[in-house]
């Protein structure tokens, strides 16, 4: 099942910003419901530039779409040669990790979008992760942080989508992110900004509700509030059915 | 059929789940093992959270196992008395597990040593039960090399508190028992295994019981030690995952049934040669997972102490 989220053009506002380009966007859904049958959902995100002169000279105008799920702090093992077996020595922190990240583009990132600004706006995907910093034992800290976006992006935990978001006659905007099935419950930040040589002109930030409904969110609720409970309930399915699959089958055999 | 599974937050193909579910069961009827050893490294695999995957695995455990243990009392095949005093060990020895469990996961080494643990008991079990079944078979083709059974009056028999079990026709110390319950029962917490892959052997090799009643007893214990162990993951972790039990059981009681049924056909000695060989394939694929050089040498786990 797919479902689709779009955040579509809203009607144009006056405006007093000093801005000259601007991110006009609004949500006509701005959740998903991840029920029993959930197996992934694509983002579909439109939106459009507003300007009150016409479009000032300099490099073409590009833009970026990003979606983030919610941090959590993660902690990266290195395995080593330990007498001939292979176990976990080194460890390092990861202070916080999004638990989902897709960066979308209309080119190349680093054609648009300069270290700067990626520094200021934490855009590209090691620029997301923060780290505090390994402990002094362990070397070559980068390469944790490196294995981490190796490992999620090998999952489609994190995406690069570089060319993906399409814009016509410098106004309008469109990019689609495909969120996997396997997903977190939080509040996914998505995050819209224009840009011109490298430099943010504007962005735009709105959140997207991610969360279980139906009997997933009852579960899951039940599993937390009471897990006394949840435990007899679950012990009790499985005496049942192991009862019920014997007495099908002793009539089975008669 | 995809499904979204709310404990573990990954969604699975549900036919996959009944699937692995059903040949986990037949196993565990053909072999009195709970499938444990077998079905977790399984849901790693397909990608399940390995602490969901352990805490699910011990209710799923359960269920075949209740199944299968209907089975056998019909067929009188359960020594409720063995049964019972292996179970007291077997408690004891899961409350001790999942403390030395919490003590070794601060440390960060669990894995390791779960690992190895399991490398080590499944090499020497499937050794030793595959090298004894096959000279069982070899002496069944030849009977004029049998050797008459003796009974051994070794250490066992010295022992104080003599009991009798009477479907098992022992007649032996209750404290042999109560360890094997008790290692077991340490095993089944750390391993999210109901120990049967040990309990069998040990009840057949160390207590001296019938390969027969050998496999509904274990299953009878395992139901309880499992049970247990469910309760304590579902209170303390909250990873138990009840959709993914309920499609893992409904694959497995079926199995187990029908496990059941196949093993009461063959003899003891193939049952137990083809339980050594399972045991030995599962040690040797994780040996060779710490032996050979790993495809991804780092990991990415919870943030330590949460």
């Amino acid at each position: 099942m797919i479902r689709v989220l779009l955040l579509s053009v809203l009607l144009i506002l006056p405006t007093k910003s000093v801005v000259a380009e601007e991110i006009v966007l609004g949500l006509s859904r701005n959740e998903v419901a991840i029920t029993a049958t959930f197996d992934g959902s694509d983002v579909l995100i439109f939106g459009a530039i507003k300007r009150d002169a016409p479009a000032p000279a300099g490099g073409p105008l590009e833009v970026i779409i990003t979606l983030a799920g919610p941090d959590q702090p993660v902690t990266v093992r290195r395995k080593e040669r330990v007498v001939g077996i292979w176990a976990n020595t080194d460890a390092v922190e990861v202070d916080a990790a999004p638990s989902f990240y897709a960066v979308a583009t209309s080119a190349p990132l680093r054609d648009v979008l300069n270290d700067t600004e990626d520094l200021r706006h934490h855009i590209s995907i090691p620029r997301v992760i923060r780290s505090v910093g390994a402990p002094d034992t362990v070397a070559n800290a980068r390469a944790f942080t490196d294995a981490l976006i190796r490992i999620r992006a090998g999952n489609g935990q994190y995406q690069v989508l570089e060319d993906q978001v399409l814009i016509e006659e410098e106004t309008l905007f469109r990019g689609q992110i495909t969120l996997p099935a396997a997903l977190t419950e939080g509040a996914y930040t998505a995050r819209i900004f224009i840009t011109r040589d490298g430099e943010v002109v504007d962005l735009y930030e709105t959140e997207i509700a991610v969360f279980k409904a139906g009997l997933e969110r009852f579960l899951f609720e039940m599993s937390r509030n009471q897990p006394l409970l949840y435990g007899l309930m679950s012990l009790a399915i499985a005496i049942a059915a192991g009862w019920l699959a014997s007495a099908a089958f002793r009539m089975f055999q008669r | 059929m995809q499904i979204y599974l709310p404990i573990a937050e990954v969604s699975v193909n549900a036919f996959l789940l009944l699937g692995l579910g059903g040949i986990v069961g037949i196993l565990s009827g053909m072999f009195g093992v709970g499938g444990g050893f077998l079905m977790t490294p399984l849901l790693f695999f397909i990608g399940i959270p390995p602490a969901v995957a352990v805490a699910t695995e011990a209710n799923q455990i359960v269920a075949s196992s209740f199944s299968g243990v209907l089975a056998h009392l019909r067929r009188k095949t359960v020594d409720l008395r063995m049964g019972t005093v292996l179970l007291i060990g077997g408690l004891v020895g899961a409350a001790l597990g999942v403390v030395l469990f919490n003590y070794l996961k601060s440390l960060g080494q669990v894995d390791l040593l779960v690992r190895l643990c399991y490398v080590v008991f499944l090499g020497i079990i499937g050794g030793l039960m595959f090298v004894e079944s096959l000279n069982a078979i070899r002496r069944s083709r030849n009977p004029a090399t049998a050797v008459p059974t003796r009974r051994k009056h070794g250490l066992i028999h010295a022992l104080p508190f003599k009991m009798k079990f009477r479907v098992s026709g022992l007649y032996i110390s209750v404290i042999p028992p109560l360890l094997v319950g008790l290692c077991v029962g340490i095993l089944a917490a750390i391993m999210g295994v109901g120990g049967g892959f040990i309990m069998v052997p040990a009840m057949i090799y160390l207590l001296g019981m019938p390969t027969k009643v050998v496999i509904g007893t274990s299953l009878f214990q395992i139901i309880f030690v499992t049970g247990f162990t469910t309760l304590l993951h579902a209170t303390t972790n909250y990873t138990v995952d009840v959709v993914l039990a309920v499609l893992l059981l409904v694959g497995g009681v079926i199995g187990a049934q029908i496990g059941t049924r196949i093993g009461v056909k063959m003899k003891a000695e193939q049952l137990r040669i083809l339980l050594a060989i399972m045991v030995l394939a599962v040690c040797g694929k994780l040996a060779l997972d710490l032996l050979l050089t790993p495809a991804e040498l780092y990991s990415i786990g919870a943030a330590g102490g949460h």
